[in-house]
């Protein structure tokens, strides 16, 4: 196999990736999940870039890499307090029913 | 002539002493300021009058006057006016009649209306009116004359609506603001076509260019002297602005004797006669003039034949002898109808005083059908009221004689059916008057003549016998307005025509003194057709043909409008936002996977526009 079709498989694998994470986005209620299926979007972001990164010799791909993992680290931090939060109070994380902001 | 701004300041700082004490002030002391303002006023008149005759003495031009520049008022571009007062023989006769009769009316009203709650706000309104109506007479420009005019409306309108809380007086009020400003506005559309056409506004600038810079009978000077004139009719109650007069009338009697008699009516004939060079540029002006003039008086002489309110009476008088003022201008006999101005201001307030007198000695009865026999209880005003009359009727030797004979014999010279209606004319005023004094004084009623009690005031006679000794011997005044008036021609007519002048008013008296009093010839009472006597009663339906006209079109649009059909667009821009707003609320649900759900589905729309395009 080639470079070039290694390159191709990675996209498509990080395309993949991105659909499945936003899926679960989308249809899990469970807050927990949702953060989880975040992370799977944000790794596959990481992915491409590194793809990509290896693709032109760059080294700008693994510091984009870097970046991400470190905005997901922040993510997860906060948002799992949120739902330790939102549990305590509302005593549940089902987000249907955390719909209070609304207009 | 130095002090000749005191004349309208007097009056005004009377004004202002009686507003800032909003009601406060002692009756005695209101009357002091009232009266004493105007008095006051009327002196310097007469120290203005002796400088003004001292300086024609010293061989003075005829017509020429004095100009007082008091200070710049508007500067804008080319427009250039100064508050300034200008006096010649015209506004000095004019000066007489406001102030020496305003003075004795003050006197009077000052009694009249000694039990009125709102004493000090009647002589509030009365010193403003007079200051404004000076300030219209010593206009130099058509301005200032301008403010004067208006400022004598407003005080008209407060007057009429004096007594406020019947709502027929504020109707009458407001019929009369607004009747009277269909003529203003023709009036100030002329002031602004004068200042296109000829750059200036002061009086005498424009006098002087007019006859400078326009033909005789060309279209401009018209146009000018025909909407000049408009303004004129609607202060001057002629037709076809004639209606707000009658109902002037519930307007307190000295304001009825003061406004609606002696001064602010007359103002129309003032403004004609203070322009007439411009009237004289346009023969078919003159001869409207002469011509509203003419049915003016003819319409209101068969009205006055069948009112039964005293006032109203008076009042169509009133119109029919502005009227015969209108003719006497028409026909180029100027310095007659100042003359008649004059006189008439004189005998019309001494007959609407003494009608106050009456109805207050009847406590506030104004139907001459419950009067009668009046003669033995009321005798002084009885004699006031025979003089008055006479003067009317134009009996020789009073006053309205001498001023009335120049005014047929000019009539006469111009067109002879000018004439004839205007002897017509004083042969209705025969009758009418006739028939008034009888059914007040001599007529006795059934049950006998109604009770009468004795006015309180003091100052309720001096005044009316004042007014009938100068009504009776004003004929024999000369008045300085003939010196800023061109020549009237000498009036030669035929012997018969003087004749007939004198005789149809004995004729009328002896007619109106059958009918009335003796009963007979009942076939003449106009009043037997019922349908005419309708007709007349209510001035020849003119209330209700402007009524079909105007009023009702005019309120049927604003029914229309009521939900303001202009105000649509504005408020379809409310309703629109207000149903976005709602729609895109909807899409803030608080349910995050929706959001989420968009935010996706936008960015694949945005990326597919990128690649695709």
């Amino acid at each position: 196999m080639t470079d070039a079709v290694i390159i191709d498989h990675a996209f498509i694998l990080a395309a993949i990736l991105f659909c499945l994470g936003l899926t679960g986005v989308l249809v899990r209620r469970n807050l927990v999940f949702v953060l989880i299926s975040l992370e799977v979007m944000l790794n596959a972001a990481g992915l491409a870039f590194i793809a990509a990164g290896s693709a032109w010799g760059q080294a700008d791909g693994q510091i984009m890499f870097l970046a991400v993992v470190t905005l997901g680290a922040a993510e997860v931090a906060v948002g799992l307090g949120l739902t330790l939060l939102l549990f305590r109070r509302f005593n549940s994380i089902d987000i249907d029913q955390l719909n209070k902001l609304k207009g | 002539m130095d002090i000749l701004w005191l004349i309208p300041t007097l009056p005004l700082l009377g004004f202002t002493i009686l507003v800032l004490s909003s009601g406060r002030m002692p009756r005695e002391k209101a009357r002091v300021v009232g009266i004493g303002s105007i008095a006051l006023s009327f002196m310097t008149t007469l120290y203005i009058a002796t400088q003004y005759y001292a300086a024609a003495s010293h061989g003075l031009d005829h017509g020429a006057g004095f100009t007082v520049s008091l200070w710049p008022w508007i500067v804008a571009g080319d427009l250039n006016l100064n508050f300034s007062l200008y006096l010649d023989g015209l506004s000095l006769s004019m000066l007489f009649v406001i102030t020496g009769v305003g003075t004795l009316i003050h006197i009077y009203a000052s009694g009249y209306m000694w039990d009125d709650p709102d004493y000090t706000r009647f002589f509030t309104y009365m010193n403003l009116f007079v200051a404004a109506m000076l300030m219209l007479v010593l206009a130099d420009n058509l301005v200032l004359m301008f403010l004067g005019w208006e400022g004598v409306g407003l005080c008209s309108f407060l007057l009429i609506g004096f007594w406020y809380k019947d709502p027929e007086n504020g109707f009458a009020a407001r019929k009369a603001f607004v009747v009277t400003r269909a003529g203003d506005t023709a009036f100030a559309i002329g002031l602004f076509l004068l200042f296109r056409e000829l750059g200036s506004l002061e009086i005498q600038e424009i006098l002087h260019r007019a006859t400078d810079e326009w033909e005789v009978g060309a279209n401009m000077p018209t146009l000018i002297a025909i909407l000049l004139l408009g303004g004129a009719v609607g202060k001057s109650a002629q037709l076809p602005l004639q209606t707000w007069l009658p109902d002037a009338m519930a307007g307190p009697t000295p304001v009825s004797a003061l406004i609606h008699a002696a001064t602010m009516v007359t103002a129309g004939v003032y403004l004609i006669a203070r322009t007439h060079p411009v009237f004289l540029l346009s023969p078919t002006a003159m001869t409207l003039v002469a011509s509203v003039g003419l049915i003016t008086l003819l319409i209101a002489g068969f009205t006055a034949l069948n009112q039964w309110d005293i006032k109203r009476v008076l009042a169509y008088s009133t119109m029919s002898q502005i009227g015969y003022m209108f003719l006497a201008l028409g026909v180029e006999a100027w310095d007659s109808s100042i003359f008649h101005l004059m006189t008439h201001a004189l005998f019309k307030a001494l007959l609407f005083l003494t009608a106050g007198s009456i109805i207050l000695a009847l406590h506030h009865e104004q139907d001459i059908r419950k009067m009668g026999g009046l003669r033995k209880q009321l005798p002084v005003p009885f004699w006031c009221f025979l003089i008055g009359s006479a003067c009317l009727i134009a009996l020789p030797p009073t006053s309205g004689f001498w001023s009335k004979e120049p005014i047929l014999l000019a009539a006469w010279e111009v067109d002879p059916v000018f004439w004839a209606g205007a002897v017509l004319g004083a042969f209705l005023t025969a009758i009418y008057t006739t028939r008034l004094m009888i059914l007040v004084f001599f007529y006795t009623p059934e049950g006998g003549p109604p009770e009468t009690h004795e006015p309180k005031g003091w100052q309720l006679h001096p005044p009316l016998i004042i007014l009938a000794a100068l009504s009776l011997v004003a004929g024999a005044f000369h008045l300085p307005a003939a010196d800023a008036l061109p020549h009237a021609h000498e009036h030669h007519p035929p012997l018969w025509v003087e004749v007939t002048g004198i005789l149809l008013p004995l004729v009328g008296i002896f007619i109106g003194y059958q009918v009335f009093l003796k009963e007979k010839w009942q076939g003449l009472r106009l009043a037997n057709q019922q349908a005419l006597r309708d007709f007349l009663a209510k001035g020849w339906g003119f209330d209700w043909l402007y009524d079909a006209l105007l009023v009702k079109p005019f309120l049927t649009l604003a029914r229309l409008n009521r939900n303001d059909l202009v105000d649509l667009v504005p408020k379809g821009v409310v309703v629109a936002s207000t149903q976005c707003y709602y729609f895109f609320s909807r899409g803030q649900n608080g349910q995050l996977r929706f959001y989420v759900a968009t935010m996706a589905a936008a960015a694949i729309m945005i990326i597919s526009l990128a690649l695709f395009t």
